[in-house]
């Protein structure tokens, strides 16, 4: 056999012996032990990588997860109660059950409520659109109607409408991650209790003026009158800066706030119909779609 | 002849209202006097509801370092201290006054005497100019005292006279530069014992030659003071880029012109300070171009401040049918005004009327990297990357590629062949990274 050949052989296994024994030690020294159940949570995870748990991303959230043991401060809320129960079940713990959340659009300033004064022409940003003026309709807290929600929104949950120039949040997409909260200049969106059957009320409005300056610009805008306050029997309605807000947290959904506030600017959605009763005026606020 | 050498465009000039002299302004019957009229801190207001007033009576005071106080530009009663709509659509603290008569505080000298000896020193002319609330009259409203406080281990070698009035359509400046261009000088010659410097130029556009003229002839009164004419490029009134056309020095990257040893003010803040010192006056009163291309009597008013926007377009013939915009300033850095009823304030070099069609922005188009904003950009700055960075919202990024020296002149949206809106972008992303640098700061 050709000399130059064995030769080769031989330098090469000696090569990748002496190689596999230091790779052998190296490995030792440097081996990262890993929790198997964090790979066993991410694959429960939805793999959105919203963010909308708080964490970089669902591996992330599968780790903490994992290094806690603690499910109280941790919620994904893509996957819901229903992953939530899953991953409990992998880490040997209870979850515990939580309300589903919506985003919920707190401003009612549609072009009919609050007519356009102005026009805007500019880069097509609420960002910008909020720094550099008030708004088409010069209320200083109202929905600019630019959509930045719409672009911030991975789930296509969010789109503006072309007739009321309001964005709208669609129940069955929208799971509340809150990305939508973050990229509103003007913090209108809030993240609240979905219901049951998709029935919420809430102030939609979030304008702290006194009650003329509001109606000025908006005549669905919050005065400030208190009378929502009064009518709750539950504690759920605070009045602070000309401004009332619910409490989702305590608000029973009974509907007796609604009919008693003047401006209209309280909404309930998703509810059966009211019975009407005799000498009720009805509304001249136009009704609010809602998908 | 003497420019900047980076960038810059030149926007057509149409200085309709040139030939129209200073008109003082009827005083009108009610004015509101935004408490807040400089850069800095909104001063607190020293009146009460009910309180009678007198013209030139303190009506704000300025508390922190960077703020200016505010006087009252007409006598009479105060009858509310309310939200006022600003330019932008949102409330401001105003007080709100109802004229009576026109009484002023005694202590201001009135007569049309010009005072050429200047007997104040420094500190007095310093602490005066604080007192009397002289802010920069080019539309920055940055207040004059805090520019002459030269920081230790600096020394200021020029002072830098601002009469370029770049901005197309005004012609506040240029009025009064031919109007009052004594006094002007006098004021240059206070600032400059101010400063404590030996030379002061003033910086005049190549568009202006009666004003060259004019002040090249009264010059020789006045020792160090020379009048430089300039070539005309637009943004030439911008702090930086005076100093770079007519000293050739140029300010680094994020620091101010006293770094080179300069200090700019404008002609107006010359004027203002003269009547600070020598009469005693405070800043109540500005000169406003009222202009437009179908304006029918366009004009340079003397106006009170506080006089709404409103009446100054009556008395110029009032609004034409056409109107699209109602512009508070120049067309390249003006802001549209949402209301009429806005009043004038410090800041307010003009009111322009742009007519419907050349109101509205073209139709936004994809860019085609060809390049003129970065040609175009004064500053060197590069507005696609930086209006990108900003759109995407990466402010960390924005801020390594200098966005914070963006002086909003708008050149590169005027040059954009594809109408982007790079300049809104930009502010957008000076907002934002101002706020990230702050709250860095807090940390």
């Amino acid at each position: 056999m050709n000399e130059t050949i064995v030769f080769a052989v031989i330098s090469l296994s000696a090569i990748g012996s002496i190689s596999a024994v230091i790779l052998y030690f190296v490995a030792q020294k440097f081996k990262v032990i890993e929790d198997p159940r964090i790979d066993i949570v991410n694959e429960k995870l939805p793999g959105a990588n919203c963010g909308g748990c708080g964490l970089a991303g669902c591996r992330a959230f599968a780790e903490e997860l994992v290094k806690t043991g603690d499910l109280s401060k941790l919620n994904c809320p893509v996957g819901g109660s229903e992953t939530m129960r899953q991953i409990a079940e992998v880490l040997g713990l209870v979850a515990e059950e939580k309300d589903p959340l919506i985003a919920v659009i707190r401003c009612n300033g549609s072009r009919a409520n609050a007519p356009v004064k102005v026009s805007y022409e500019g880069a097509s940003s609420c960002a910008f659109a909020h720094v550099l003026t008030a708004g088409e309709s010069g209320c200083p807290n109202g929905c600019l109607g630019l959509g930045d929600c719409v672009v911030s929104c991975q789930f296509d949950a969010i789109y503006i409408d072309d007739i009321t120039g309001l964005p709208v949040v669609s129940n069955e997409k929208c799971i509340a991650c809150g990305a939508c909260v973050t990229a509103c200049p003007r913090s209108i969106i809030e993240l609240r209790k979905k219901g049951k059957k998709d029935r919420r009320i809430f102030v939609s409005c979030i304008n702290t003026e006194k009650g003329g300056p509001a109606r000025k610009n908006c005549q669905v805008a919050c005065i400030g009158c208190g009378k929502c306050v009064k009518e709750c029997a539950y504690d759920a309605i605070t009045l602070q800066n000309n401004l009332a807000y619910i409490d989702h947290e305590k608000c029973k959904l009974c509907r007796k706030c609604e009919p008693v506030c003047p401006t209209g600017s309280i909404l309930e959605l998703n509810f059966p119909p009211r019975k009407e009763k005799a000498g009720e005026t009805l509304k001249t606020t136009e009704p609010v779609t809602v998908e | 002849m003497k420019t900047f050498k980076l960038g810059g465009v030149h926007p057509e000039e149409n200085k309709i209202s040139a030939n129209k002299a200073i008109e003082v302004f009827p005083l009108p019957e009610k004015v509101y006097v935004p408490v807040s009229q400089s850069l800095g801190a909104p001063s607190k207001v020293v009146v009460e509801k009910g309180a009678v007033v007198k013209t030139g009576q303190l009506l704000a005071k300025g508390e922190s370092f960077i703020s200016a106080n505010v006087h009252c530009p007409v006598s009479g009663k105060v009858t509310r201290i309310d939200d006022i709509i600003d330019s932008s659509g949102y409330k401001r603290q105003a007080v709100y006054i109802d004229v009576a008569g026109d009484e002023w505080e005694e202590s201001i000298d009135r007569s049309p005497d010009i005072i050429y000896e200047i007997s104040a020193d420094r500190d007095t002319i310093i602490k005066k100019i604080n007192e009397m609330g002289v802010v920069g009259l080019g539309g920055a409203t940055f207040p004059s005292h805090v520019k002459l406080m030269v920081p230790d281990g600096k020394k200021a070698q020029y002072l830098l006279i601002n009469g370029v009035e770049c901005e197309p359509y005004l012609t506040a400046d240029h009025r009064l530069m031919l109007e009052r261009g004594e006094e002007m000088l006098i004021g240059t010659a206070i600032l400059k014992k101010a400063l404590g410097v030996e030379k002061a130029f003033i910086g005049i556009e190549r568009n202006k030659p009666d004003a060259i003229e004019h002040l090249s002839r009264l010059c020789a009164k006045f020792k160090g003071i020379e009048v430089m004419p300039l070539k005309v490029k637009y943004p030439q009134g911008g702090e930086k880029q005076l100093i770079k056309a007519v000293v050739n020095l140029e300010v680094p990257s994020g620091k101010l012109p006293i770094e080179v040893g300069c200090v700019v003010n404008n002609v107006g803040t010359a004027f203002a300070v003269y009547e600070a010192i020598q009469k005693n006056k405070p800043l109540i009163e500005r000169v406003v171009t009222v202009t437009g291309k179908s304006v029918l009597n366009p004009a340079n008013f003397l106006v009170r401040i506080g006089t709404p926007v409103s009446l100054l377009i009556e008395r110029a013939g009032g609004l034409p049918e056409d109107t699209g915009k109602v512009i508070s300033g120049g067309p390249m850095m003006g802001k549209a005004l949402t209301s009429l009823e806005v009043p004038v304030v410090k800041g307010t070099s003009g009111i322009l009327i742009m007519p419907g069609q050349e109101s509205k922005r073209t139709t936004v188009l994809s860019c085609i990297r060809c390049g003129r904003c970065i040609t175009a950009c004064p500053m060197g700055l590069e507005p696609v990357l930086l209006a990108q960075l900003s759109e995407s919202q990466l402010f960390e990024k924005a801020e390594k590629e200098k966005i914070m020296d963006c002086i909003e002149c708008g050149s590169c949206h005027y040059t954009c062949p594809a109408g982007r809106p790079l300049l809104d972008y930009l502010r957008l992303g000076k907002n934002k990274t101002g706020l990230l640098i702050r709250n860095r700061g807090k940390k």
